[in-house]
C-alpha cells in the first residue's frame, strides 16, 4: 500500500515538475502576450495540482491537507484573475494584438 | 542533494541582486527585487526562520514591491532623461570605492564574529515560561523587546504622516490616491468581491497563530490591509478622507494601548513594559489585538498615497 503511494507521489511530483518545466519554456519562448500566459496557467493549475496531489498522501493530519488543496485552489483562483487582467490591458493597449 | 538546492538558491539570490542593481529600467529592477524578496522567503524557510519568511514575503517582497511598482509608475515620465544622464568618470569610480569599502568592512566585521557567536536565544528558551506564549519570536518582539516593536509602530504612524505632508494644501482632509472607477461587472470587482472573505479569515488565523505557532499581528495585518486595498482598487469602495475622526483614532488607537501597558506595567511591576507577574499572556493579547487593526490601517494607506482630492468638509 505505501509503495504504491510512494509511487503515486513520485509520479504525481514529477509530472507537476515536467509542468512547470514546459511553462518556463513557454514564458521565454512564446512569441507574444497571449500565447505565454496561456503556457503559464499550465504550470499555475496542472504543474501545482499534481505536486499537491504527490504531497498528499504524505501530510500528517486531514487539517494539513485541506490546506493544501485550498491553496491549490486560491493560486487557481488569483493565477486565472491576474491572466484576464494581463490579456485584458494588453488588448487595450494594441487592439490589433 | 540539499546542498545543492541550497547553492542554487543562493547563486539566483546573488544574480537577482546584481540584476536588481545593475538594471537601468526601473520597472525590469523592480520586477527583479519582487522576485528576488521570494526567494528569499525560501531562503529564511531553510534556516528554519518562519517567522521571518512570512514577514520577507507579505512586507518585503509583497508589499513593499507594490510600493516600487507605485513609484515606477510615477517616475515613468522621468526616466528617460534620468537614463540618458550618465555621471562623470570620477563619480563613478568614487561610487564604486565606497560601495566596495562597505562591502569589505561587512564582510571582515561578520568573518571576525566569534564562534559560536554570542546570543540570548538560551536565555530567552529559559525564560519563556514567564511570558506564556509559546512563539519564542512573538516572546522576544512582545516581552523581552517590547520597546522595539512600540517604537516600531510609532515609526509607521510618523511614516504615513510623512506620505501625507506630500499632500498639496487644496487635497488636505481629502481623500488619498487616484478615484478607481473600474468595471463593476469586470474581473476585478469579481475578485475583489470573492477574495476578502477568505483573505480576512486567514489573516486572523494568521495573527491568532502567532501566539505558539510563526505567524503574528505583522503578517496578519497585511493580509488584511492587501484585501481592502483590492476592495478600493476594484472600485468597490473609496479610500476614506483622511480628516475622518475614526481613521485618526485608529492610527492612533495601537501605539496608545501599548504605551498605557507600558505606563501600568511602570506602576505595577516597577519598569516600563514590564508585565505584572501572571498578566503577560492576556496583556500580550490586549497588545496584540490593538495593534492589529493600527496596523493594517497603516500599511493599506502607505500604499494609497498622499491624499490627492478635495475631501467634502
Amino acid at each position: 500500500m505505501s509503495v504504491a503511494l510512494d509511487l503515486l507521489s513520485i509520479v504525481a511530483v514529477v509530472a507537476g515538475a515536467f509542468f512547470f518545466l514546459a511553462g518556463t519554456v513557454g514564458l521565454l519562448r512564446f512569441p507574444d502576450t497571449f500565447t505565454r500566459l496561456h503556457a503559464l496557467t499550465k504550470a499555475d493549475n496542472l504543474g501545482l495540482g499534481l505536486v499537491v496531489l504527490g504531497l498528499l498522501p504524505h501530510v500528517g493530519s486531514a487539517l494539513a491537507g485541506l490546506k493544501l488543496i485550498v491553496i491549490w485552489l486560491l493560486v487557481l483562483l488569483s493565477g486565472a484573475v491576474a491572466s484576464q487582467l494581463i490579456a485584458r490591458a494588453t488588448r487595450q493597449r494594441d487592439p490589433d494584438a | 542533494m540539499m546542498e545543492a538546492l541550497n547553492a542554487g538558491l543562493a547563486l539566483l539570490l546573488l544574480a537577482l541582486a546584481a540584476w536588481t542593481i545593475v538594471g537601468r529600467d526601473a520597472f525590469a529592477a523592480v520586477a527583479g527585487f519582487v522576485a528576488y524578496g521570494l526567494l528569499l522567503t525560501l531562503a529564511w524557510v531553510q534556516l528554519s526562520g518562519v517567522d521571518v519568511a512570512l514577514t520577507e514575503a507579505a512586507i518585503g517582497g509583497g508589499l513593499t514591491g507594490a510600493l516600487l511598482i507605485g513609484a515606477v509608475a510615477r517616475l515613468r515620465d522621468t526616466e528617460a532623461a534620468a537614463r540618458a544622464e550618465r555621471p562623470k568618470a570620477l563619480t563613478r569610480t568614487l561610487a564604486a570605492l565606497v560601495a566596495g569599502a562597505v562591502t569589505v568592512a561587512l564582510a571582515i566585521s561578520i568573518l571576525a564574529l566569534p564562534d559560536p557567536a554570542p546570543t540570548l536565544a538560551p536565555d530567552v528558551a529559559a525564560n519563556i515560561g514567564a511570558t506564556g506564549v509559546g512563539n519564542p519570536i512573538t516572546a522576544v518582539l512582545l516581552a523581552f523587546r517590547a520597546m522595539d516593536t512600540l517604537l516600531e509602530a510609532i515609526v509607521l504612524v510618523f511614516a504615513l504622516i510623512g506620505v501625507w505632508s506630500l499632500a498639496p494644501d487644496r487635497a488636505w482632509g481629502g481623500r488619498p490616491g487616484p478615484l478607481h472607477l473600474a468595471d463593476p461587472n469586470g474581473i476585478l470587482a469579481y475578485i475583489a468581491r470573492v477574495l476578502p472573505p477568505i483573505g480576512i479569515i486567514v489573516g486572523m488565523y494568521i495573527f491568532w497563530a502567532g501566539a505558539d505557532h510563526p505567524g503574528g499581528k505583522f503578517q496578519g495585518a497585511t493580509i488584511l490591509a492587501a484585501m481592502w486595498l483590492l476592495v478600493m482598487m476594484a472600485g468597490l469602495t473609496d479610500a476614506p478622507p483622511i480628516s475622518r475622526a475614526w481613521l485618526r483614532i485608529g492610527l492612533v488607537a495601537g501605539p496608545l494601548v501599548f504605551i498605557a501597558i507600558g505606563l501600568a506595567g511602570a506602576v505595577a511591576a516597577g519598569a516600563f513594559l514590564a508585565y505584572p507577574d501572571g498578566y503577560a499572556k492576556p496583556l500580550i493579547i490586549v497588545i496584540e489585538l490593538a495593534l492589529m487593526p493600527t496596523l493594517a490601517l497603516i500599511l493599506a494607506l502607505l500604499l494609497v498615497g498622499a491624499p490627492q482630492r478635495a475631501g467634502e468638509r
